[in-house]
């Protein structure tokens, strides 16, 4: 009886950080995903922000929403930019398509975290499928970017007049048929950067998806790295969402 | 027989578990409804409006994936404030550049 009240104030009073356990209560692996994520999410506030600063820099567009054209003076509004759906072509549908790829990426953050929470319960098979399903999610949105970015680059059969007065169609580093040449950078690099993220998240996923079937984390005895690779794959939709608001909402 | 116990038990956590996780999903879904009905119902004209109403939605999106998908609420104290309190430079940078922004349009020769 002695014994065990010592021992429960010995517990009692060793503080988290008095050494002999994690004072995060995390694995080390975890604990630096965090710390990356962390360095990762100051990178993407760089650019989004830089975005605002170039974007607050310029002339905003001043007439009415249904009057609106391309223009080299003033910034253009992102709905009317981005207007197009693969199959749909010369039906102006703002913003549609972007709100399926949103849809598609909280989708595939749904199935990961259901992964995670199978591998809690070890359940190995149901792990399987929910990683594929999104890898799947993964490979579809890229899919969707790759067809946006196509569309951007190419642009709309108007076209839209550079201050030579020559008509330019769709959008490079240097011209851009939608407005000033930093609007087709910003969108470049932001959404490019994203898009290198959730290559890189599919990628990391498929490895750790092939780690499932062989029965790696089954025989360790838990599913830590699926935790791990879906925090990552959390924060690449996190991102998305600021991405949608800052760059095609606002 | 205890072990069977312990089995259905830890099935039905997880069914709770999943509950909350679909539960998140839809949040998130009607928030983005939400974010698209206001793009398309409040003219451009009120931009401080909409641009407020984007930035706090998109605040709680952010909140609800960090603590339920990246299960950031169930984490030590220690942990949910190491990742929280570096990003108030993410706040100073916001106002800075925007600041910054401002100036060079007002100083801009177009």
């Amino acid at each position: 009886m002695a014994n065990t009240a010592a021992v429960a104030e010995e517990t009692g009073k060793r503080g988290l950080w008095d050494g002999g356990q994690s004072p995060f209560r995390a694995s080390y692996g975890k604990l630096m995903m965090w710390f990356f994520l962390l360095s990762d999410a100051f990178t993407f506030s760089s650019l989004l922000i830089a975005y605002g600063l170039i974007r607050y820099s310029y002339p905003a567009y001043e007439g009415s929403v249904s009057d609106f054209t391309f223009s080299q003076e003033y910034w253009p509004i992102p709905e009317k930019v981005f207007e197009a759906v693969p199959f749909l072509h010369g039906i102006e549908l703002p913003l549609v398509f972007v709100g399926i790829m949103t849809f598609i990426l909280i989708m595939s953050s749904v199935t990961m975290v259901l992964a995670v929470e199978a591998g809690h319960r070890m359940d190995k098979l149901a792990v399987e499928k929910w990683m594929l399903w999104t890898i799947l999610g993964g490979i579809t949105f890229l899919g969707c970017q790759a067809w946006e970015w196509g569309h951007f680059i190419h642009g709309s059969e108007q076209g839209g007049m550079m201050a030579d007065g020559s008509i330019f169609y769709g959008a490079n580093l240097t011209m851009n048929q939608y407005g000033p040449p930093l609007f087709a950078d910003l969108f470049f690099f932001i959404t490019g950067f994203h898009g290198f993220h959730v290559f890189s998240g599919v990628f990391l996923n498929v490895l750790i998806f092939y780690n499932v079937v062989v029965g790696t984390y089954q025989r360790r005895g838990h599913y830590e790295m699926v935790e791990k690779v879906g925090l990552y794959w959390h924060f690449v939709d996190l991102v998305w969402v600021f991405v949608f608001t800052f760059f095609y909402l606002v | 027989m205890a072990q069977v116990d312990q089995s259905v038990q830890q099935q039905d956590a997880g069914k709770e578990h999943r509950q909350l996780i679909w539960k998140t999903f839809w949040i998130l879904l009607g928030v983005t409804a939400l974010e698209f009905l206001v793009a398309f119902t409040i003219p451009h004209e009120f931009k401080v409006l909409r641009i407020s109403i984007f930035v706090a939605m998109t605040i709680v999106k952010a909140f609800y994936i960090v603590s339920e998908f990246m299960h950031l609420r169930y984490e030590v104290k220690m942990l949910v404030w190491s990742i929280m309190i570096p990003l108030i430079f993410v706040v100073w940078l916001v106002i800075a550049l925007l600041v910054e922004g401002a100036a060079i349009f007002s100083i801009r020769v177009f």
